[in-house]
């Protein structure tokens, strides 16, 4: 079991249990996160699923491919080490105890 | 008058991120979104990818359930609506409930098309558009070795693709001379189409079809009208689709190609509106009138017509992008490239990794790439901005693009002084 937790702007953290297979963003949005909307359904196009890894947590994640590492350089300007769109994150179980930060979406 | 009730037909992207913004936007009156498929409303473009791939994969939502709630959205599942009385600002149901409303969105999408061939009712032939589709689609596919996808357009790309990692021997018939021709730059074609080819696809340009060929009900070959028999037991047709406008032709409201709406989506009646893949309007882009079939364009629609809605400005000026997964092909689109004059190409199409920037008389109208998510993200902020990078410098990959275009849209903002 992959439990992972959301933390909002405001502080407020939410648990949820990812289903086998699913990406950050399905969880979240399967859950009603706030602030992740996943409008492209996980084909890396939209940003509306961008999150802040927690810094213990960066490590754990394989690092971005190219094409999410081009989005975000095209909605921020510098690209904080921890910035993922987290519909390109795979909840493994190894992931368990995941902490992502929910960011409001630029522009 | 004001507006207390606003009915939505249509449960797909446009309707359901309707019923969000409204709320978003502070409406505080009823909403009912009403739509003839049972399925809490859900994301389309997986269907022709992993929503065929797992065996039981399942929907993925646009939204939980508890949103609807929460957001106190009437949704009504299952329910066809069947007429719209304008002069009594009410629609009636199949069953033959009414509901009254201030402010009725037609949101009714579109359709596939099917060719009028001998034997397209055979059993094994589908036609994807929703969930219904995709399970009989899924199920068509247990057990079957041969697939033949009619038409090689998004549609009918991406699932050859999803068929061919599956295993499935995938015949592509397109009957013009390159796949995606109306869509995409030649030299797009031509990459999906060699991408297609190294995945074991068969892509038969140039090729139409006299008929399908069954067994007992069921498909068994297609015949082209040279007369060659391929084989297959799943046949697909993606050769585009028809607008939803059928609701609204009865009730007299003016369609051509789609629902006609005005720059706040409005139709003929003027309490009555028509959004996402259904719509047919002037895009401030083109300067023609045309449907465009996409998420973006619904979602971005559903947002300005709440606008419009709520009597807030709601010009309606975003720019459209569209993408496309075809296997581990990835194209993106953004701008309409209808009217190009010249075609200019960054980065290397053989390196698979190269965008084309089309332009007319000098103005960039759109960008579609492969691999190249930079010169996307950068298209979207320099369309919107009506930002034209010079061909010579799209052209030589030592410029850096982003900074030329950061650069000259800071000189815009930047104050003019007087008299200078
Ligand atoms: C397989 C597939 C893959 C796609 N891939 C992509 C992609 O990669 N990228 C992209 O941008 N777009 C893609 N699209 C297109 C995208 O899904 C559509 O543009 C989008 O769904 C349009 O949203 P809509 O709300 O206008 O229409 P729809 O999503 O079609 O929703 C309309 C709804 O209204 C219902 N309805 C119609 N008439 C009535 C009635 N009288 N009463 C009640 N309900 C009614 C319909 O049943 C349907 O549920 C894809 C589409 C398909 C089918
Ligand atoms: S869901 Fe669209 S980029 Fe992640």
């Amino acid at each position: 079991m992959t439990t992972i937790t959301f933390i909002q702007p405001d502080g407020a953290a939410r648990e949820v249990v990812a289903k086998p297979g699913e990406s950050g963003m399905q969880a979240a949005t399967r859950a009603g996160v706030e602030g992740i909307i996943g409008e492209c359904g996980g084909s890396c196009m939209c940003a509306t699923c961008h999150v802040e890894v927690a810094p213990q947590d960066i490590g754990r994640l394989p690092p971005r491919d190219d094409i999410e590492q081009e989005m975000l350089e095209s909605i921020l300007t510098d690209v904080p080490e921890g910035s993922r769109l987290c519909c390109q994150i795979k909840l493994v179980p190894e992931l368990d105890g995941l902490v992502l930060h929910v960011v409001e979406i630029a522009g | 008058m004001s507006i207390e009730r606003i009915v939505i037909v249509g449960t797909g992207h446009a309707g359901t991120q309707l019923a969000a913004s409204l709320r978003q936007d502070g409406y505080a009156g009823a909403i009912a979104l009403i739509g003839d498929e049972t399925d809490l409303p859900y994301h389309k473009p997986p269907l022709s990818k992993a929503f065929l791939k797992g065996g039981e994969a399942e929907l993925q939502l646009l939204r939980p359930e508890e949103f609807y709630v929460k957001n106190r959205v009437e949704l009504m599942l299952g329910r066809r609506v069947a007429a719209i009385g304008p002069a009594e600002h009410r629609v009636a149901l199949d069953d033959g409930s009414t509901i009254a409303y201030d402010r009725l969105v037609l949101a009714t999408g579109a359709r596939p098309r099917l060719p009028a061939l001998p034997g397209i009712d055979l059993g094994g032939v589908v036609a994807l558009r929703n969930r219904a589709d995709g399970l009989m689609l899924r199920a068509a596919t247990v057990g079957a070795e041969d697939v033949v996808v009619i038409g090689g357009g998004f549609i009918g790309m991406e699932l050859a693709a999803t068929f061919a990692a599956l295993g499935r021997k995938v015949t592509v018939i397109e009957a013009a001379p390159r796949i995606l021709g109306r869509a995409v730059a030649p030299q797009i074609s031509e990459h999906l189409a060699a991408s297609a080819v190294a995945a074991g696809v068969r892509l038969l340009t140039a090729t139409t079809l006299r008929g399908l060929e069954g067994d007992q009900g069921r498909v068994s070959h297609v015949v082209t009208a040279n007369g060659e028999r391929i084989a297959a037991q799943v046949v697909v047709v993606g050769i585009g689709v028809l607008p939803n406008q059928e609701l609204a032709e009865a009730a007299g409201i003016a369609c051509a190609n789609g629902i006609v709406v005005d720059r706040s989506f409005r139709t003929s009646h003027p309490d009555i509106f028509a959004i996402g893949d259904v719509a047919s309007y002037e895009h401030w882009m083109a300067a023609r009138v045309l449907r465009l079939e996409s998420v973006q364009n619904a979602t971005d629609q559903a947002r300005a017509v709440a606008k419009s809605l709520l009597g807030m400005p709601a010009d309606y000026r975003a720019v459209p992008w569209f993408w496309s997964d075809q296997g581990d092909a990835k194209l993106q689109m953004v701008g309409l490239s209808f009217d190009a004059d010249e075609h200019v190409v960054r980065g290397e199409s053989g390196a698979g990794s190269f965008s084309v920037f089309h332009y007319r008389a000098g103005r960039l109208l759109a960008i579609d790439s492969i691999n190249r998510a930079a010169d996307h993200m950068l298209g979207r902020k320099m369309l919107a901005a009506g930002f034209s990078p010079p061909p010579a410098a799209v052209r030589d990959l030592s410029v850096d693009l982003r900074a030329l275009a950061e650069a000259a849209l800071a000189e815009r903002a930047a104050p003019v002084i007087a008299g200078a």
